[in-house]
């Protein structure tokens, strides 16, 4: 299976065609059924791949299916490759996609498109599959676009309302931006190095000197043009806008693309290219900076928000930041510990948001909800399995990997205190938005009307995935925990041959520093602790008293409800201008006026000429004979009185 | 022996009354004689350019355009006598079809 590993994103793609150009006229069952299997073959297959690359033991496997384009001394091909870092993307995204691809037949039964849905959701996965496969930056960069088009495709799904019409559009210009400076990235390391082959470019990077701190070095431009791309689809400040509002398509993709996989994909490709950053300190400086502030900002916002998945989609902007600040302070490993758990408990975060809406029918606003935890107990179980994840709490997966970013960005040598306090913050915060969230949703007194909304538990094709997910939500963060009592932490040593030395932490490995971290858990558990406490104490004990405290912090509650005003400063700032500018000076000054008004001035300019001339033509033979003569003297008058002009117009006759 | 530009002077003088009476005259036949008249005014300036150069080239110009305004008298006159039966006119004023 290793050997043809282009099955793997090959059936998804399949299953898209297939239900894209046939389904419309199937009956749901045989949608899903070839929606299913296509996924679920294909993460089949990714794991046989997987268990023979363990097998064969070599340390990064490369194949070469067929060239894609040549030109000159550039090559671009069809190359999959796979070492441990794929290994952990390909895991996730085949199998966390198959679960979500169950639970959308559930989610989805009742809407139109079915087959459409689907169709987009298997064309993600095989984009996906395409992006984290590739082994050069031609080839990753073709999946990076189709996920950004499947994005679009499925936040505009319901594309007959505006929002979700105007949302989709959103994600996808918003992610341009970033995808310009990736692009110019993909240009100047070919410009360097002649290929973009990831196992070449690295192996010649590697060789280079590190750039110094503050000196714009190719390499550091490089990374921080890569970068670009990766704020744009992971969301990150300042370009993170399009993901609030991607919130418009159905949650199984909120789930799927904006949770667990795609906005993972600049983490990924920051950590893929993390021999570039390495030798870039200006570079990593810069992504831990960002990660951090995002991680810090999107909390803020998540604290008040009071849509369900609003809440969810602040909170992935700022998981994201972990991840990014995890690779700014050089601990890859920690940054793709927290993608993997990120994606199980994310997921089931929004699978279970998923859950809550379906059975409020459709109800989305946490304050007209309430005491759903009783009627709705798998979905109120699953769901505060992934709070605790996320919040840090041990023993779920989101304390493991939180903690050893934590600690890794407390180590750094460039600003590590800040960026650490900065990180526990958000902890906090984190915390209790979430706990905010169950409190608002599954405790207290019923806020909505109890005979007209008909509160019921999922199907089981809702609830399976959902449970799976809850148990990966709670052991996936195991893998790191021998570090608790010194032991190894066995992700890294997993990740060991893909970041190996670069690692600028090593986590555990002496006593002092086992010392260090025992405490940092300690009080990373304590922060938890109180976000938990705070939320409990606001929406449970004294319920009226978080709205005493937003009347009485009014101006920040409403710049924190309102995002910081950014959305406005952007369309202030950059879409009005850019809007007007179209308008007048695109539109209307070089278009109608300069386009248009040349084209049909020419038209103009003939019609009148024809029409004065035409005159001339008074059909009596004799005016005719008039011109004939005045032409002839015309010639005769110019040989005799201007002999040099008529040599040189004989020459041109001649 | 007469000077060759007493033969040219001629010549310039029976072609310009033939363009002369080509534009102000309305009969038909008439401008179809003032076409006559101006070729043999250039038959005229050949033969005496012929003479005082002492090559024959210019006299077998003037045999071609003799056999030319031959042929041409045949298909005009013919043209003539198709106007005056269609139109009851030689007035060349009333036949201006070909106006825009």
């Amino acid at each position: 299976m290793l050997e043809s590993l282009w099955i793997v994103p090959l059936l998804p793609l399949l299953g898209s065609a297939v239900n894209g150009l046939l389904g419309a006229k199937w009956p749901n069952k045989y949608v899903t059924a070839t929606a299913i299997t296509s996924t679920g073959l294909s993460f089949l297959c990714a794991v046989e791949a997987v268990r023979e690359f363990f097998h064969s033991g070599q340390a990064l496997f490369h194949k070469e299916f067929f060239t894609w384009i040549t030109a000159g001394s550039f090559r671009a091909g069809f190359d999959l490759q796979m070492d441990q870092l794929t290994v952990v993307m390909v895991l996730v995204v085949t199998g966390v996609g198959w679960l979500i691809h169950i639970y959308s037949i559930g989610y989805m039964a009742h809407e139109g498109g079915y087959y459409r849905f689907f169709s987009y959701l298997n064309l993600f996965m095989f984009f996906m599959l395409i992006l984290v496969l590739a082994a050069n930056y031609a080839l990753l960069f073709v999946g990076w676009e189709g996920v950004g088009l499947s994005s679009y495709l499925l936040i505009g799904f319901w594309f007959l309302k505006k929002s979700a019409s105007d949302a989709g559009k959103k994600a996808f210009i918003v992610n341009r931006i970033g995808d310009f400076g990736f692009m110019l990235g993909m240009f100047l390391l070919f410009r360097a190095f002649g290929t973009l082959d990831f196992a070449q470019i690295f192996a010649k990077a590697d060789l280079w000197p590190k750039d110094a701190m503050g000196h714009l070095g190719t390499l550091t431009i490089a990374c921080l043009l890569l970068f670009m791309g990766a704020t744009g689809k992971s969301a990150q400040l300042p370009l993170y806008v399009w993901l609030p509002d991607a919130m418009e398509g159905p949650t199984p993709v909120s789930a799927l693309i904006h949770a667990a996989t795609m906005v993972t994909a600049g983490v990924y490709v920051v950590a893929r290219s993390h021999i570039l950053f390495s030798h870039s300190p200006t570079a990593m400086l810069v992504v831990a900076i960002v990660g951090c502030a995002t991680a810090f900002f999107a909390a803020t916002i998540g604290l008040v928000q009071t849509d369900i998945k609003k809440v969810l989609a602040y909170s992935t902007v700022s998981q994201l930041g972990y991840m990014f600040l995890a690779c700014g302070v050089g601990a890859f490993t920690a940054g793709i510990f927290h993608l993997m758990t990120h994606a199980f408990f994310k997921a089931l975060l929004f699978l279970a948001a998923g859950s809550v809406i379906h059975a409020m029918g459709g109800e989305q606003e946490m304050p007209k909800m309430g005491g759903l935890g009783k009627k709705i107990r798998w979905t109120y179980a699953t769901m505060l399995i992934a709070t605790l994840a996320i919040a840090g709490i041990p023993p779920f997966a989101g304390f493991f990997s939180k903690d050893a970013i934590l600690f890794a960005s407390l180590q750094s040598k460039a600003g590590g205190l800040v960026l650490y306090a900065v990180g526990l913050l958000a902890a906090v915060l984190t915390a209790f938005y979430m706990f905010r969230l169950i409190f608002l949703t599954f405790s207290g007194q019923p806020r909505y009307e109890e005979k007209k909304v008909h509160v019921h538990e999922s199907p089981w094709s809702m609830r399976g995935p959902l449970v799976v997910l809850a148990i990966l939500s709670t052991v996936g963060g195991w893998f790191a925990l021998p570090t608790l009592y010194g032991g190894a932490d066995h992700f890294a040593n997993f990740l060991g041959p893909v970041f190996g030395a670069r690692e600028a932490v090593q986590t555990g490995a002496e006593a002092a520093a086992h010392q260090l971290e025992l405490i940092l858990s300690g009080v990373a558990v304590v922060a938890a602790l109180v976000g938990l406490a705070v939320a409990y104490w606001l929406y449970i004990r004294n319920p009226r008293k978080a709205d005493d405290l937003a009347t009485s912090m009014k101006p920040a509650y409403t710049t924190l409800l309102n995002k910081y005003y950014v959305d406005e400063f952007y369309a202030a700032a950059v879409v009005r201008p850019l809007v007007w500018l179209s308008t007048n000076v695109f539109w209307k000054a070089i278009d109608v006026a300069g386009i248009d008004g040349t084209v049909n001035g020419i038209a103009h300019g003939t019609s009148a000429t024809g029409d004065g001339v035409r005159h001339s033509q008074s059909g009596n033979t004799r005016s005719y004979a008039v011109w004939v003569v005045a032409g002839a003297i015309v010639v005769l008058a110019m040989i005799f009185f201007w002999p040099s002009a008529s040599k040189i117009a004989v020459g041109l006759v001649r | 022996m007469v000077p060759t530009n007493y033969y040219v002077i001629l010549s310039a003088i029976l072609f310009g009354l033939g363009v002369f009476a080509f534009i102000f005259k309305r009969n038909v036949i008439t401008v179809f004689m003032s076409i006559e008249l101006m070729l043999n005014a250039v038959n005229l300036a050949f033969v005496a350019f012929s003479q005082a150069l002492g090559k024959l080239d210019g006299q077998v110009f003037v045999l071609f355009v003799i056999v030319v305004a031959a042929a041409e008298a045949a298909v005009g006159l013919g043209i003539i006598i198709l106007i005056a039966r269609n139109r009851q006119t030689l007035n060349v004023e009333r036949v201006d079809l070909l106006k825009l």
